[in-house]
């Protein structure tokens, strides 16, 4: 249950966050739900990977798809060095679960440390 | 112990956002950029994206609407002067903001701000032109009119009230990959852009150093021959055999020019860097009543420049109650700049007449505070320029403004010289430095009626130099080439003068009156694709980098021409006709020694015998004469001009063509290099062996088509630094020398036809498409049409049309 509610709850307030905030807020999102909510570090981490993975990779494919791709085929030629619109989105969400992964565990390590 | 673990994560937690939000490890923020919400996915434009909105803004006088037709080109119905500018601003700022932005700025040599240091000699090189100087001076000119201020403050005002409301995720996506942001837009914005196209245009069109190098080398007879003012298959704008006025200036020559000018011997190792595609130029043409179906005029233009992603134009119709204009606009500007209003249609190309020139100075002391004028010593104006540097620190220069104008080069600055042992301070005296307001020539003729209104509009235009071509729905044709021009005396500006006193100055400018022009000739037609204006006869000593060929390709065709459609015309623009090579290859075939030539080289001779001297994609034998000719160009003149460390003019092909057919016993046939006189049947068949080593490359590599050599090319402003944003390699022929002047990334930039029926029937295209954001589907959708030869017609809407099924969008704009 901690496990779904803190998926769920870090993927809405990044999303709620990033509305307003710089891009980096889901760090703090992250940071913040798994201090609050106790599970261990591994899952902590993979919580809040799971939910920024989720959230990036959707709100990409929901944008991209609504372009055809059009933008995907040549950002990917310019950032991955392939004309693969779907890499780049693993590689957006990438991005976004690994910082609120690792911020996730920040979290969850500061709860256990009082 | 507990917090160990802790400080760990979070250190690597912050380690790892502050990698992704700069560029201290990555070469671009991929935090910033690949984030959905603010990054570049937000660029992602929707296919069925709805364009349509209500905005407000204080400043508008009235209300007004922009009604986007299915290629997303706006039509905007305002009810006054200053509200139209307004919009024109903030829909150029609404699909073209990055490129407006970026194009000022390395007006102005600020380029270093967003590309870095690798940037750092083309900003110098700007400033040391006086590209902001230029633009100062013009400033001055454009505001001192109230009436006319508020115009352009009115465009300003419209870029302004867009970016003001810009939030950053909505920022065009290369501010994203550059990590910058938009600058606010001012009046002296428009008029480096406008200084922008000056550059362009009008300095690049002298050959001073180079030529000044080429005296060392040549005897003076034989520098009249390699560089002729006049070459023998000149056809001028004007016809041979016009009669011109006597001159109202005849310049003096200096008593001493032979000695300290003419037989001067020394060498300049300076070398402007960034100089201007000598091919940035153009074809217009107008046919009169008599030579159409329609009995109506029909006026052409197509102006070649650098093609870019997003393209250098914009297209709109601009209505008001005193004015309807349609036609290609300049992002960065108010005003149509090649179009058509209700009475009659017009289009420019580039008079390619020299307008710059350099003088030598004698500094007191490296300081470079005095110099030497006129029998004392003068103080000059250092101006110090910052520039600044994304990533670095800014980098200072120093230059001193003479009498002149700026001392482009000297022992701090030499461009792109290769020998330094050449330094020389050379300050220059360019046209674009003078005080003047070209924009307004745009604004007049938007509203001119008839013949009248079009003279009185294009009058004050003065730099850079252009061919204005016109025709009115009552029938007149006609064509100016105008600008300030100076009147020289005969070799004046040909190469670096003395600049210690005011004798070799010039000394005045030929009255507007006089320069060339034509109206309703009986010919029926007016042409001008970057010749020589005149013939010998013309009053005036009148250098330029002038463009032979294609001017004898169209009057080739319209002589013969009657009855003509607009469909004609538009398969006049995409024709491929090569004139040069049809007057050189006989001489080619007739000396080439087929005895030495192996049996490959037999088939590519076989391709050049056969072939019907039209430059389409798919000839082979136009990819064969290219290269041959090419390679016996540099058989005869390598030798000569390699003599020198510094540049040396090159002759024209045109020249050397002519040269050729006369006497075939040249003297620069004979490689200077070999003991032995090589002949032209060494030279031909020497050259066509090297160049069949070179075209079995070709062959290996994809094929002999010219299509595939020719290599036309769309790429992003940004080049090489956003692949995936260009359109390389599309399939098309050409060349510069050929009416469809497709070379590489180079060519028309927009083609439009004008028929003046009594409802306007006209047609245009250019290679890109209305929106700047590389995100939408109307970034490139023009590019296929443009590369097929296709148009799009052109729409003038009417306001009663504002329900018609080609309305795809509307905003309307209300004051509040």
């Amino acid at each position: 249950m901690k496990f779904l509610t803190s998926i769920l709850l870090t993927a809405l307030l990044s999303f709620a966050a990033c509305l307003y905030l710089p891009w980096w807020s889901i760090a703090v999102v992250a940071f913040i739900v798994a201090a609050l909510i106790p599970q261990k570090p591994g899952k902590a981490f993979l919580t809040a990977f799971i939910a920024l993975f989720i959230l990036w990779f959707a709100l990409c494919f929901f944008l991209s798809s609504a372009n055809n791709n059009v933008l995907a085929h040549k950002v990917s030629i310019l950032i991955i060095k392939m004309d693969k619109p779907y890499l780049l989105m693993t590689v957006s969400a990438l991005i976004g679960s690994l910082v609120a992964g690792l911020a996730g565990l920040s979290g969850s390590y500061l709860r256990r440390s009082k | 112990m507990k917090l160990f673990p802790f400080i760990i994560s979070a250190a690597t937690t912050v380690g790892l956002v502050t990698v992704l939000n700069s560029t201290l490890v990555l070469p671009a923020p991929l935090g910033k950029i690949l984030n959905p919400q603010s990054g570049v996915w937000q660029n992602a434009e929707s296919a069925n994206e709805n364009f349509n909105a209500n905005l407000i803004f204080p400043s508008l006088k009235g209300n007004a609407n922009v009604y986007f037709d299915e290629r997303l080109v706006p039509h905007v119905f305002a009810e006054n002067d200053e509200d139209i500018y307004f919009i024109q601003g903030y829909l150029h700022a609404k699909f073209r903001l990055f490129q407006m932005d970026l194009q000022t700025k390395a007006a102005e040599g600020r380029a270093s701000e967003i590309a870095g240091s690798k940037a750092i000699q083309f900003d110098r090189e700007q400033r040391r032109l006086g590209m902001r100087y230029a633009a100062e001076n013009s400033l001055i000119e454009m505001e001192k009119e109230p009436k006319q201020k508020a115009l352009f403050n009115a465009y300003t005002n419209g870029v302004n009230a867009y970016i003001e409301k810009l939030a950053p995720k909505n920022y065009p996506l290369e501010y994203k990959v550059l990590n910058i942001e938009p600058e606010k837009w001012t009046n002296i914005r428009t008029a480096m852009l406008l200084k922008m196209m000056a550059k362009m245009l009008s300095s690049g069109t002298e050959a001073d150093l180079e030529g000044t190098n080429a005296k060392n080398i040549f005897m003076p007879d034989e520098l009249k021959a390699i560089y002729p003012q006049v070459n023998d298959s000149l056809v001028p704008m004007i016809p041979k055999g016009t009669v011109f006025e006597k001159p109202a200036i005849v310049p003096i020559k200096p008593a001493n020019a032979d000695s300290l000018y003419f037989n001067n011997q020394k060498l300049v190792a300076a070398k402007q860097a960034y100089k201007p595609n000598i091919n940035n130029g153009s074809n217009n043409w107008v046919v009169g009543g008599s030579k159409t179906q329609s009995g109506s005029p029909i006026l052409c233009n197509d102006p070649h420049l650098e093609l870019s992603l997003p393209s250098i134009w914009y297209e709109m119709q601009l209505n008001t109650p005193t004015c309807n204009v349609y036609g290609a606009t300049l992002p960065g500007s108010p005003f149509v700049i090649i179009g058509f209003n209700d009475s009659c249609a017009w289009g420019v190309t580039n008079a390619q007449r020299d307008v710059k020139d350099y003088y030598e100075i004698k500094f007191k002391d490296a300081s470079k505070k005095e110099y030497w004028f006129n029998n004392q010593w003068q103080a000059s104006k250092l101006r110090i320029e910052e520039i600044k540097v994304k990533g670095g620190i800014s980098v200072f220069d120093t230059i001193a403004y003479t009498i002149f104008g700026p001392v482009m080069f000297d022992a701090s600055y030499n461009g792109m010289a290769t020998n330094v042992s050449e330094n020389r301070n050379l300050a220059i005296r360019w046209v674009a430095h003078d005080p003047s307001d070209e924009a307004s020539t745009f604004y007049n003729l938007n509203r001119a009626k008839n013949y009248d209104d079009y003279l009185n509009a294009i009058k004050s235009f003065q730099c850079p130099g252009q061919n204005f071509i016109f025709a009115s729905k009552t029938g007149d044709i006609a064509l100016w080439q105008q600008a300030k021009f100076p009147a020289r005396w005969t070799g004046q500006g040909l190469y670096i003068m003395p600049g210690q006193d005011s004798s070799f100055m010039w000394q005045g400018f030929i009255p507007q009156s006089e320069n060339p022009h034509i109206k309703n000739p009986e010919r029926g037609f007016i042409e001008s694709a970057n010749q020589r204006p005149v013939d010998s006869t013309y009053p005036y000593f009148i250098p330029g980098q002038y463009l032979i060929p294609r001017g004898r390709a169209i009057e080739h065709y319209l002589t013969t021409m009657n009855s003509i459609t607009t469909k004609d015309m538009m398969e006049l623009q995409n024709n491929y006709y090569n004139i040069t090579a049809e007057n050189i290859v006989p001489t080619l075939l007739k000396y080439v020694n087929e005895i030495e030539l192996g049996e490959n080289e037999k088939k590519y001779l076989d391709n050049i015998k056969r072939w019907n001297f039209m430059a389409n994609a798919d000839s082979k034998g136009q990819t064969v004469y290219n290269v041959w000719w090419k390679n016996l160009q540099q058989f005869i003149w390598d030798d000569e001009l390699k003599k020198s460390k510094n540049n040396v003019a090159y002759p024209t092909s045109e020249t050397t063509m002519e040269l050729l057919i006369k006497d075939t016993a040249l003297i620069f046939i004979d490689d200077i290099n070999t003991p032995q006189k090589e002949t032209i049947i060494q030279a031909v068949t020497t050259s066509f062996k090297t160049a069949a080593t070179m075209l079995a490359r070709y062959e290996a590599n994809g094929g002999l088509e010219w299509g595939k050599i020719n290599k036309g090319s769309v790429y992003h402003l940004l080049k090489t630094n956003m692949p995936g944003f260009s359109r390389p390699n599309l399939n098309v022929g050409g060349n510069d020398d050929i009416i469809n002047a497709i070379h590489d990334s180079h060519g028309p930039s927009w083609r439009m036809i004008v028929s003046l029926t009594q409802k306007t029937e006209a047609y245009g295209v250019y290679p890109g498409g209305q929106s700047g954001n590389p995100g939408s589907k109307y970034y490139d959708d023009y590019i296929n049409n443009w590369a097929e030869g296709k148009y799009f017609p052109l729409w003038m809407m009417n306001k009663a049309e504002a329900t018609d099924k080609k309305v795809m969008a509307t905003i309307n704009f209300k004051k509040g």
